[in-house]
Parts: structure tokens; sequence; C-alpha cells
């Protein structure tokens, strides 16, 4: 496995260090084994024939078809008696987010999630699923308010970004999906995230922070759009498949990384009868969420902590501990003048 | 006309019209800290190219020739006697960019606070997440972001500070959750950049969007101060704040 290599490495230069050194990293090196065995369960093999199905490109396609089943539909499915509400409370409604509360079988859940359409119109009306802050900030009380009746939360994503534009900045988007990332971290109730399809960047990141995340088999998750990758790095948008594959998006690379916990399979007419797929998925997140229930409140906040915390890939050598040097030195006008003079 | 020296001289201001330039990680460092003060910390994290990423691994090993460490630099020091733990990202590095290393220094950083009980300011300056490591940068911003709910919740100050420019995943992350959030006069401080929302909305933005004053209008930034204040600004806030 290429990523447990990269760190083994990292492990031998540290050991090198503290022999030629004496110092001790003993405990850098513990917790760098730790990675090792954490991302040793991840099987790759397990999930080998399902990952070559698709090339990360196809899988890109796939996950942005019109017909593909949205959040919502999965929030109407999956929960009974979704009743939806509206609101953060401060600005407006946004109608780009979902949220409300149901059941999952017999379990009282809140259910959040983006909102898109099959079609252009409910497409202009839902913003393509691009939330404004308004949206982030609802999904915020609407957990909060799950937090105070004890009630897990789960969040389906489905979106290509956070909404670009005038009044999205003017309202704070940035300040939005920080303070959702901030406050979740530390929600008393445990929380799942579902990536149903597209999970591109901050936008998706303002409903990702779960005590575990899934995501279904063509969904992606990445930090920029392969195209706006392609554009910025390769100077050129024609290379995104090029950049769909270098991005590593798919659940198959995201789960070998620890990023993500659990890959749902999609049947082959997933687009056309869903329902099969929507059963099975019912069928997980009800084991665990009553599973996470029955954990004590600190438990769940430190295993949803950790589990973000362990996320990270790094080198260690040496720390000469100097700055990062971006200036050359002056030379000392003085001692130049001096020396003409023949001063020491 | 403008003479450099007589920009230099005035902390890299322009002593006509107030335009505040770019200075250095150091020049930043002798600015806001005590002489001889400065301590280097977490130093030992340096960039893995974990997802091999075409082109990366040649781009880091140049900066590291340049002998430049990562997007942050991070580290202890006083300002007017008070001890603080700092952070001073580099746009010189990969556009200031936030991967696997900034996310951990900045991480151990609030960790340190918590334990240490010591107040963090951080100067942002950032492209946003960066590309090359892919969601794994982008977890860097849930990261750092539930380190500082720890922080706070222990009660220590966390101000942020905010630069010229600041975009992307890092305001998007620890840079808005500062107890105190300042300010550069007319720093770029925005989520989506603005070529990328003229580019979107084909209409040309007003002017002064997206800069220092407008956010402080519009309720994110509690003040604006000038280079030659910042300092003293600091350890005001600070012996408020009992340290």
């Amino acid at each position: 496995m290429p990523y447990t290599n990269k760190i083994r490495k990292t492990i031998k230069n540290l050991e090198k260090l503290s022999e030629a050194q004496e110092m001790n990293f003993d405990e850098e090196i513990a917790s760098l084994e730790q990675k090792i065995t954490q991302l040793n369960k991840r099987e790759p093999d397990k999930w080998k024939e399902a990952k070559n199905k698709h090339t990360p490109w196809e899988r890109v396609k796939i996950t942005r078809s019109l017909e593909r089943p949205k959040p919502n539909d999965y929030i109407v499915n999956i929960t009974k008696n979704f009743i939806e509400f509206h609101g953060d409370r401060l600005t407006a409604d946004d109608t780009a987010i979902i949220g409300g509360i149901g059941y999952l079988k017999d379990i009282p859940v809140t259910a959040i999630g983006t909102r898109r359409g099959k079609e252009l119109k409910e497409n202009m009306r839902v913003n393509f699923g691009m939330a404004h802050p308004e949206g982030y900030r609802k999904a915020l009380r609407l957990a909060r308010q799950a937090e105070k009746f004890n009630r897990p939360v789960l969040f389906f994503v489905d979106t290509p970004g956070a909404f670009c534009g005038i009044k999205a900045e003017e309202r704070g988007i940035s300040e939005a999906i920080a303070r959702n990332l901030y406050e979740f971290s530390d929600l008393q109730v445990p929380v799942f995230t579902i990536i149903t399809g597209e999970g591109g960047s901050g936008g998706a990141l303002g409903l990702t922070v779960a005590n575990k995340i899934y995501m279904m088999e063509n969904a992606t998750l990445s930090v920029i759009s392969p195209e706006g990758c392609a554009s910025i790095l390769f100077k050129d948008s024609s290379k995104a498949e090029e950049a769909a594959s270098s991005l590593k998006l798919t659940p198959y690379d995201l789960y070998e990384l620890t990023i993500i916990d659990e890959i749902i399979p999609e049947k082959d007419d997933f687009e056309s009868k869903p329902n099969e797929t929507f059963k099975n998925l019912e069928k997980i997140l009800y084991k665990d969420v009553s599973q996470y229930m029955l954990m004590n409140t600190k438990k769940l906040c430190d295993q949803r902590y950790e589990k973000y915390r362990n996320i990270g890939f790094f080198e260690m050598a040496e720390s000469n501990n100097t700055f990062s040097q971006t200036t050359k030195p002056q030379p000392n006008i003085f001692k130049k003048i001096g020396e003409m003079f023949g001063f020491k | 006309m403008l003479y450099k020296r007589k920009v230099a001289g005035n902390q890299h201001i322009c002593p006509d019209c107030g335009h505040h330039f770019r200075i250095t990680n150091q020049e930043w460092m002798e600015l806001l800290f005590d002489h001889k003060s400065i301590q280097c910390l977490f130093g030992e994290y340096k960039t893995m190219d974990v997802l091999d990423f075409p082109e990366y691994k040649k781009k880091i090993d140049k900066y590291y020739e340049k002998n430049i460490n990562e997007a942050i630099d991070t580290g202890k020091a006083k300002i007017n006697g008070i001890s603080v733990l700092f952070g001073i990202m580099n746009v010189d590095f990969m556009m200031g960019s936030m991967g696997s290393v900034v996310g951990e220094r900045i991480t151990r950083l609030f960790e340190k606070g918590t334990t240490e009980k010591l107040p963090v300011i951080i100067l942002s300056r950032s492209g946003g997440a960066r590309m090359q490591e892919g969601a794994v940068s982008l977890m860097q911003m849930n990261k750092t972001s539930a380190a500082i709910k720890r922080f706070h919740k222990s009660g220590n100050l966390f101000i942020s500070f905010l630069t010229n420019p600041t975009t992307g995943g890092v305001t998007a992350s620890f840079a808005m959750l500062g107890d105190i959030i300042i300010a550069e006069p007319k720093a770029l401080i925005g989520f989506a950049g603005p070529r990328v929302i003229e580019q979107t909305i084909k209409q040309k933005l007003p002017e002064g969007f997206q800069r220092s004053e407008f956010l402080m209008d519009k309720g994110f930034v509690d003040a604006i101060y000038e280079r030659h204040n910042i300092k003293n600004a600091l350890s005001e806030i600070l012996k408020l704040h009992r340290y």
C-alpha cells in the first residue's frame, strides 16, 4: 500500500535522527505506527473489483447526472413522516438546503441535506444545490434543536460547492461554513454524513462533520472541481480527466486515506429504481444510529474529534528550530565602509 | 516617484497613499514580537506528497532548497513582555495554501495553548486549501476548527489577524473563528476570489468589495489596525484579558 510505505519511510528517518542526535522521538513514532495500523484496517483489496468498474472521470460524470436521485429523494424515502422546517431565524430561508424531522424506522432523527432538482426550472429555484450563508445557518439551527431533544442528525450532501456571488460574500459565507465546522465538532448527539453525489469543496464540508462518513459508490469528494484544477494547475481545462484521477476523489481512494468510513454500493438500475439501494442504506444507518445512541456524549464527541485529528500526512525531519528564510541577509553597509577605511 | 528605502523605512507602507505592501515573515516577526523572544515550534513537520500529485514533489523541493519550510511558521514569542503562541502564514510557499502540515501545526498550536493556557495569534494570508493534497487538505479545515472549539472551551483567547489576501478554505475555517478578528487596511478577505465571482455572475464587482473595510461594514471584522499600531493594539487586548 503506497500510503503506509510513505509513513514507514518517515519512521525510518526519525529512527535515524534519534540515533544521530540522541533525541527521543518515541512518541512521534508511536503515533505514526498507530496510523499505519489504522490504514491497514482499510482493506483496499475488498473493493478492488468495484473500484475498477469506472474511471474517476466516469464517476464524476455519473454523479452529476440529472436523473440520479438527489439528497431530497434520500430524505423523503429514508425518513418516514418527514416534516420540513424552514429558515435560519436570522436572514431568510435558503431553498438550497432542506431540513426537518422524521423517523428512521422507529428512531426520531433530524435530516438535513442540500436540495437539487432534476430539471432546469427546479434547479434554478434551488440554486443548483449551492447554499447561501443562511442555508448553513439553518443547518446549524436545526442541529442545535436536534441536540436539545437528543435526536441524531443525518446530513445528505450533493453540491457543486457553496454559492459564489455578491450576496453570499456579503452575508459571510466563509463565517457560516467555519461556524458549522466549529459547532458540529462538539455536537452532543450522533452525527452521520452521507455523500450522495458531488462533494464540492467547502460547500460540502459545511455538512460533513460527522462520527461516520458514508459515501455512495459513485459519489465524489474533492477540494476543487476537476475542471477548475485542470485550468489552474495544468493551464488547460481539457485535462479535467487527468485532474480527476490525480485528485483522488472517488470513495475508494478516500476510504484508503481514512477520510470516509463506508462505501454504499449502488444497484445497476439505481437511477431509475433507487428503492432497493435506499432500503439497504436505511438498514445500515439504522444499525449504526442505534449503536451510537448508546455511547455516552463525551465518548461520542471524542470519537468525532479523533477521527478528524488523525487525518493528515507529513514527513518528519530534523528541525533546526529556524523559521523560513524568505529574505536574503542584507550586507552590513557600515561594516563594508569600515573595511574600506581599514577598520576591523 | 516612490523610493524603495522610503517605503521600507516606513514599515513598508506607502507614505503618500497608505498602501500596505506585503512583507516577509521575518519582517512580521520583528514588527510584532519583542527582540530575541522568538522561538520556533513544530518545525519538524515537513510536506509529504501523499497523493503522488503531478509536479508536486518537484515544487516542494524547490521551496525547501530556498529554505522555505511550509506555508506557516509557528512558534512562541513575547509581545511587550506577554507570552503568546503565534502562527504566521507564508504566501511565498505554494500561495500560502493549507495542506497537512499547515493543519497539523495549527492544531498543535491550539492544543499547546489549551494545556499551557496561552493565547494564540494567527496571521492569515492564503489562497485556501491546497489542491495538491486533495480531500486531505480539505479535512484540515475540520481538524483546525475542532481544535479551536476545544481551545475556546478551555477559556483562552484566540486573535485572528487577517492580511492581504485571505481567501478560500482558510477564511472558511480557523481565520473566521477568532474571539477577536482584526484586519489590515484594504486587505482582500473572502471565500471565493473576486475574479471567480466576476466570471460566475458576469458583472463587475463594486469597488472595495471583499476588502477589510467592507467586511467590517458587514459585521465580520472587529477592528482594522494600521501596521504602525498593531503591536500596541495586540498588547492592549492581551492585557485586558489579564495575560
